[in-house]
């Protein structure tokens, strides 16, 4: 392995953390945009979709299936999952999120931190032995039989990552289109503008928010869903990292902006990645430089590198 | 009238109230006199990542001391109070200052997890509560000080690492080492001894990387390890990151002999990963089980008490510290100090051997076993098929340039 092919390996893995990022990044800054909170449950909503998904891949028994059967049953696995965790986050939003985003901003942060360890805890304490490691399987093998990976000078790239990847972009792309293209996404982005006079134009607020809680959970919910395969190993608390990496993502990228969300999970998986690579010693202190650098966006630039587009939100 | 009705009627309960009483009396047989109740304690994570090793330790040591008040033959009875360090050190302070002000304990078995014991060993001095660790091996809990509450019974880092060395050296002869340890006081415990117990072997590994608790993504560092060629690739650390780390490397195609110590002895290991653990080595403390004089004995009571989950790798050093609590309490009477001073002395014979308390209060009887995982299992090396040569390991494979081929048959 020559060290060019070890750099474009970390690369590569900084761009499946990547995908990975944004997808939940991109929640925090669509809640932000429509209900000015920042919703700290949004991590365990990532965790439940690797959870719910792992039952339905039980329920379902698509293990022993195969063929056109396994890839039915595969894709109705993922929209399944997204549909009861958008289902989920919808129910969370309805009961806890909304009624608290009028009051103090210290309010609905205190909440939705509670209302994420809610589920946590309901996870491990519901779901059979759950404060273990669960094994995830490698779902995506079975569809690349007898050949794993591309090596390409001793970089391994992998059908199944590549596979995710192509799943991730995939999804954004439609969520952009969906945003900028569509009479639901010009509404949402209106209430993300001014509720009010997005109310006086007709606009239905609480269905838009219904929408966007929806549709970020569901996002969360495939997140975790790759996770899974990614690691093939899934925990109950693994959703607390991930809120805070996710949240951290669409903070430097610019809250409130989708596209600002993208780049900052790309950015921030990149130092944690290239980090790790670079300094020696680095896969000790990689989280301590990530978030410093969350730190200085913070301090220089609060707005985010999207920032001064955040006048118009998501 | 109304008068003698009022008294006739309060003879009448009085009567009523002496009958009942007597009745009471003549029902029971004259007892015994009751043996006074002993509190002791056991702190272990029972909830979080590593619930099922501190559930484990509890009900190990649970069934010592059943045994030991079924026995009759005790002056005391003795009853379990149980306490949860989650395997975090804020919490095991707390839970261990608690067990130190509650006067009726008089002693504990303490902690599975490193970095909660070693923070705790302050608290049990200050209290003055003497505490057999379990479980927990980084060996400065107990030669870090001189307490005289603090003793341990089963084995240390130094004793394990120094055999892990000698077994993967100069048994299997492998010689090239990249190493991977957790960042916390645990994980730089593992790496210090086994880079000395390398350097006594004139090896110096190819590289040494830290990771942190809570890490999900090692892509980054197994690449980097990928490019050095190693034969082995040691984890010093627990099985959360453990295992996440083994099924990278399989993902990244790095071809080498994963090796883990007593950190990721454990069934989780094996389940989480399934195929992917195969041929991994790691080391214990002490005898298997099968091994241990009085191994059997404690399985089959531990079978027969009904407990839901497993003993896992440190029931049977919870089980021991149980019984030496109580033989010194048996001893000395119920007094902090006076049993401090017996537990330091000891020197007997329990389900796992010899077991003998040096002027540190460390067992110093050692003995490590390796174990390998074979077919969703840790089965120790000398059983294991692949000691039998019926199983070639990945590493001796990759080490001739050969494919390794998964032998894995599934549990």
């Amino acid at each position: 392995m020559t060290s060019a092919s070890i750099f474009l390996q970390i690369i590569f893995n900084g761009i499946m953390l990547g995908i990975q990022y944004s997808l939940i990044a991109v929640g925090f800054s669509l809640f932000f945009g429509v209900l000015d909170v920042i919703n700290f449950a949004h991590g365990d909503i990532f965790m439940l979709g690797a959870f719910v998904s792992l039952i339905l891949i039980n329920v379902t028994g698509m293990l022993t299936a195969s063929g056109a059967v396994y890839i039915f049953l595969l894709i109705l696995v993922i929209i399944l999952s997204m549909i009861i965790v958008g289902g989920l986050g919808v129910f969370f939003e309805r009961i806890v999120v909304k009624p608290v985003s009028k009051g103090p901003t210290l309010m609905s942060l205190v909440a939705t931190l509670g209302l994420g360890i809610a589920i946590r805890e309901a996870v491990r304490l519901f779901y059979p032995r759950g404060s273990e490691t669960k094994r995830f399987p490698e779902l995506l093998v079975k569809l690349f039989p007898g050949k794993e990976a591309i090596e390409f000078k001793g970089v391994i790239l992998r059908y199944d990552n590549l596979l995710i990847l192509a799943v991730g972009v995939i999804v954004v792309i439609l969520l952009a289109i969906y945003i900028n293209k569509t009479k639901m996404g010009l509404t949402i982005r209106a209430v993300a503008q001014d509720a009010e006079a997005a109310s006086m134009m007709g606009v239905n607020k609480n269905l838009i928010i219904d929408v966007t809680f929806f549709i970020g959970s569901a996002l969360a919910a495939l997140a975790g869903f790759m996770n899974g395969l990614y690691y093939n190993s899934i925990i109950f608390d693994m959703g607390a990292m991930a809120g805070i990496v996710g949240f951290s993502a669409a903070v430097i990228g610019g809250l409130g902006n989708i596209y600002g969300a993208i780049v900052g999970g790309f950015l921030f998986a990149m130092v944690e990645s290239l980090s790790a690579a670079l300094i020696p010693k680095g896969s000790e202190y990689m989280t301590v430089i990530a978030f410093a650098v969350v730190i200085l966006f913070l301090v220089f630039r609060p707005s985010g590198i999207l920032g001064e587009r955040a006048y118009e939100r998501v | 009238m109304r008068g003698s009705l009022k008294v006739v009627s309060l003879v009448i309960i009085i009567l009523l109230v002496f009958s009942l009483l007597l009745v009471s009396n003549y029902g029971c047989k004259p007892k015994e006199e009751e043996k006074k109740v002993v509190k002791i304690g056991f702190i272990g994570p029972l909830t979080g990542k590593y619930s099922k090793m501190g559930i484990g330790g509890l009900n190990s040591f649970k069934l010592a001391v059943m045994q030991q008040n079924n026995s009759g033959k005790n002056k005391y009875t003795y009853e379990v109070v149980s306490f949860d360090d989650e395997c975090v050190p804020q919490k095991g302070v707390e839970v261990a200052t608690k067990a130190c002000s509650d006067p009726e304990i008089i002693a504990a078995a303490t902690h599975y997890c490193s970095m909660v014991a070693i923070s705790c060993v302050d608290v049990y001095h200050k209290f003055g509560l003497p505490a057999i660790v379990w479980g927990a091996v980084l060996p400065d809990i107990t030669y870090g000080n001189d307490y005289i509450e603090v003793s341990r019974v089963n084995g240390t880092q130094v004793e394990q690492n120094e055999f892990n060395a000698h077994f993967m050296v100069d048994e299997l002869g492998f010689k090239k080492f990249c190493i991977i340890h957790d960042t916390t006081d645990y994980g730089r415990g593992h790496l210090k001894y086994f880079l000395k117990a390398l350097e006594k072997r004139g090896i110096e590994p190819l590289s040494i990387d830290g990771v942190t608790i809570g890490q999900k993504d090692f892509t980054t560092i197994l690449t980097k390890i990928k490019a050095l060629k190693p034969e082995v690739v040691y984890f010093g650390g627990l099985t959360a990151e453990g295992s996440l780390i083994k099924s990278q490397m399989d993902k990244l195609g790095v071809k080498a002999q994963f090796l883990g110590t007593s950190g990721i002895k454990s069934d989780d290991f094996n389940t989480s990963l399934g195929e992917h653990a195969e041929g991994t080595i790691c080391m214990l403390d002490g005898a298997p089980i099968e091994k241990m004089p009085g191994g059997l004995e404690f399985k089959k009571a531990y079978e027969e008490a009904g407990f839901d989950e497993p003993y896992e790798a440190y029931g049977p050093f919870a089980y021991c510290a149980a019984n030496i609590i109580i033989k010194a309490i048996e001893k000395v009477g119920p007094d902090r100090a006076k049993v401090a001073e017996e537990i330091n002395k000891t020197d007997t014979e329990d389900i796992i051997g010899r077991i003998h308390f040096n002027e540190y209060g460390q067992n110093d009887v050692p003995l490590v076993t390796a174990y390998v995982s074979q077919d969703g299992q840790w089965v120790p090396w000398d059983d294991s098929l692949y000691a039998k040569g019926e199983r070639e390991l990945p590493g001796f494979a990759y080490r001739e340039g050969r494919e390794w081929v998964n032998p894995y048959q599934g549990p």
